[in-house]
């Protein structure tokens, strides 16, 4: 059995050994830089019809997503030729665009017939669009992504919570549609002893190093009237960021951490979501869709124990947080030919739909708005749902020091209880016109 | 006479011989020279890896350059300094670092002299005891920082079950690193049970130059262990623990790997040492010309206190 077994071993490697000298002989390597996540591992899988079509080797670079940024925008900087194809994250598109960092795809989208129309608008201005909401493209939608919420469809079914829910609330235990609701459902959770173990409301990002904490704050503020700036003039910031309505929102995110987080967690993020959710530790759970499909099928707490619902309403409305990535071509690449046959090949329909259903999240909206996809999983009716209410972080060149900016003012808040709400975005709204003044905007 | 005239007719001699060609080179070198070609290349190290690097980022500390964005320098003028000094953020920041470094210096000192002092004295296991309060030292800050993650964790980490075994307290009813109040506190300590140990060594050095003839002497003149303490051990360990103070105020001024992993500066900014401020806004935020001026300013700090102290630490000695 183990000769067989090793024999066998030696045969497989030496095929996975002869493959890539052969296309490599042929210098047909395209390297993809991405960060190391499930998804990643079914582009793997999905590339291997690309390299058998095509007969292009494909080489990848997954760095953690801790090092993400830091690591691929010094690369892009440094105008390396490491990657020639890069999945980077929607706020990159800004500096990439300005610095020449991607090719520009609007000839080759036309010469190609790719027409953005086919993908859902939101992914287009996130992941494609610089300056946002004009038609010039730096990247195909690739990675569809969005916060969103898990919860214990055991627990929330348990006959003696619910009657207890019913008796203080006055209404049905369910999944909550409101923050006043998420609140409440998180409030009534903290602290049970369910399963013979002490379990809290709810799970949320408080991430402080790289942009967790802002990931997760603006899924309350904005729908509670937080906008970046006035729309009628760029830049304009005052009373917008820092409206009363953002403040309360700020504030309703705090109460949400001061109730209903497991202690320890105020510098965590999507692992340490998963991990608490996993235990048994949380009742709900913020986190980004990119992870749902791994938690559906978990075995302790997938299946029927697990539901999904998407990012609750505020008074002003119901947005969420967007994220995922585009598909760029880098300029600095030694094969951009080979590059753009790649994405010519990935923006296929029959190629995105395999995509979906290897693991990854199609931004294309026929593969989305199917009614195969919406009954395909669990998460897929909220995920639709959500990837039409998102809202984006700044995408400016400078978009570091503005993350980082507000994940220092929005920490001190909300896990430090520095100041007040009002202050904190008083205090953001003067970084922030520090940023765009170096960076030769008008915030005034 | 004789002898005399034979000698120098024999140095004369000796000097007249015509050298190899290849030792000619060298002979016609100065000891000047020779003492040049030797420091050179240290000289030149020293210059490219430290002294050009330092004039480098006082350049750019009057600068708005960005090193992850392709743009010219831009002459800023001393704008940074003024954004750093008038900064409240930075200036709580700076008392941060000032309660970290007092509270880390008087706690490793204290025990640090107090571990010297039992190490000092000669019992059985002496050697095993001196190697086991030594480990902590001997370890890399990344491991003890994850190591001290892992045992300050409310759910599984056995710290707060310690303390609540001791206080009745439930385990994961606190949190050491989560808490504004006790994160300041849990650096504090962990840096303290890293570093006394070296704390301890310097001590122990010290405690084992006095000569045993002053004890002997204080003995006959019975003098009490307490008064031998204050009149011949402090004195004479004084010039070693201001030593101590020292490296160790130095280290702790800088310090970086072991808190970012412990807390990464939070919550919020409450465990913020400068170090970590100047790391993100050099390598996170990638305002570079900013970052140079905070360098330059804490460069100046750190070598002009450290300057300050050496003078006293020689006058000390020469008491």
């Amino acid at each position: 059995m183990l000769k067989s077994f090793s024999i066998a071993g030696i045969v497989t490697a030496g095929f996975v050994a002869a493959a890539p000298i052969s296309a490599q002989a042929e210098g047909k390597t395209l390297t993809m830089c991405w960060a190391a996540w499930d998804p990643a591992n079914a582009l793997v899988e999905l590339d291997k019809d690309f390299t058998k079509q095509t007969g292009i080797a494909m080489k990848y670079e997954f760095v953690p997503w801790t090092s993400y940024a830091d690591h691929f925008i010094n690369l892009l900087n440094s105008r390396s030729a490491e990657c020639d194809l890069i999945i980077g994250d929607s706020q990159w598109i800004g500096g990439a665009a300005e610095n020449k960092w991607y090719v520009k795809l609007n000839d080759f989208f036309d010469k190609n017939h790719i027409s953005m129309e086919s993908f859902l608008p939101a992914t287009v201005v996130g992941y494609a669009e610089w300056p946002k909401n004009t038609p010039n493209y730096w990247g195909l939608p690739a990675m569809a992504d969005a916060v969103g919420w898990t919860y214990r469809k055991d627990w929330f079914a348990k006959p003696d919570l619910r009657a207890e829910f019913k008796a203080k609330y006055k209404r049905e235990l369910e999944p909550p549609k409101t923050w006043d609701e998420l609140l409440e459902v998180s409030k009534f959770f903290s602290g049970k002893l369910i399963d013979g173990k002490k379990v809290y409301g709810s799970y949320i990002f408080t991430e402080r190093g790289s942009e967790g904490i802002t990931m997760g704050v603006t899924n309350a503020m904005y729908n509670y009237g937080f906008e970046y700036m006035d729309p009628k003039k760029p830049y304009h910031m005052d009373g917008f960021v820092n409206s009363p309505g953002a403040a309360k929102g700020m504030d309703v995110y705090k109460a949400l951490f001061d109730c209903c987080q497991p202690p320890g967690l105020t510098n965590a993020y999507m692992q340490e979501g998963l991990d608490a959710f996993k235990s048994g530790e949380v009742a709900m759970q913020m986190n980004w869709y990119a992870f749902f499909p791994g938690l559906a099928k978990d075995p302790k707490v997938g299946g029927d124990k697990i539901g999904f619902f998407k990012n609750p309403a505020g008074p002003t409305g119901q947005f969420t947080q967007l994220g995922g990535q585009g598909l760029s071509v880098v300029a600095a690449s030694k094969d951009i030919e080979d590059s753009l046959a790649y994405v010519k090949w990935f923006a296929q329909p029959a190629v995105q739909q395999k995509w979906t259903d290897l693991g990854g999240a199609s931004a294309s909206k026929a593969v989305l708005e199917s009614d195969a996809y919406k009954k395909s999983a669990p998460y897929a009716p909220s995920f639709v749902d959500s990837m039409a209410m998102v809202k984006d972080f700044w995408a400016e060149p400078l978009y570091v020091p503005l993350l980082l900016d507000m994940q220092n003012r929005v920490h001190d808040y909300v896990v430090a209880n520095k100041g007040t709400s009002q202050q904190a975005l008083d205090a953001l709204v003067k970084d922030w016109k520090r940023v765009f003044t170096q960076e030769g905007k008008d915030p005034s | 006479m004789t002898g005399m005239d034979t000698t120098t007719t024999f140095a004369d001699r000796a000097s007249k011989r015509a050298p190899p060609r290849s030792a000619r080179r060298v002979v016609g070198l100065s000891d000047r020279a020779v003492v040049w070609l030797f420091i050179a290349p240290t000289m030149l190290l020293l210059l490219a890896i430290n002294i050009f690097p330092l004039i480098w980022a006082i350049r750019l500390s009057f600068t708005g350059f960005m090193a992850n964005l392709p743009r010219p320098l831009g002459f800023v003028g001393i704008a940074n300094y003024v954004d750093i000094l008038t900064d409240e953020d930075l200036w709580t920041n700076f008392q941060v670092t000032a309660h970290f470094v007092f509270w880390t210096i008087a706690l490793q000192v204290l025990i640090g002299l107090a571990l010297a002092l039992l190490i000092n004295q000669k019992f059985r296991g002496h050697s095993f005891w001196t190697t086991v309060i030594l480990l902590p030292m001997m370890l890399s800050p990344a491991v003890v920082g994850n190591f001290w993650t892992l045992l300050l964790q409310p759910q599984i980490g056995p710290f707060n079950y310690f303390i609540g075994f001791f206080t009745g307290a439930p385990a994961s009813s606190f949190t050491m690193i989560g808490s504004v109040k006790l994160a300041p506190w849990t650096i504090v300590m962990v840096n303290t049970w890293m570093w006394t140990p070296y704390v301890m060594l310097i001590c122990l050095a010290g405690l084992r130059s006095i000569p045993e003839f002053i004890y002997e002497a204080a003995e006959v003149d019975r003098a009490s262990p307490w008064r031998q303490f204050w009149s011949i051990t402090l004195p004479m360990v004084t010039p070693f623990l201001m030593l101590a103070v020292l490296f160790q105020a130095i280290q702790s001024f800088e310090m970086f790997d072991l808190v970012n992993l412990l807390t990464s500066g939070g919550p919020g900014s409450t465990t913020e040492l400068v170090s970590i401020t100047l790391k993100r806004a050099a390598f996170e935020k990638w305002e570079t010309g900013y970052a140079s001026a905070l360098a330059v300013i804490l460069f100046v700090t750190v070598f002009g206190a450290a300057n300050i102290y050496v003078r006293v630490l020689n006058k000390v000695k020469q008491q």
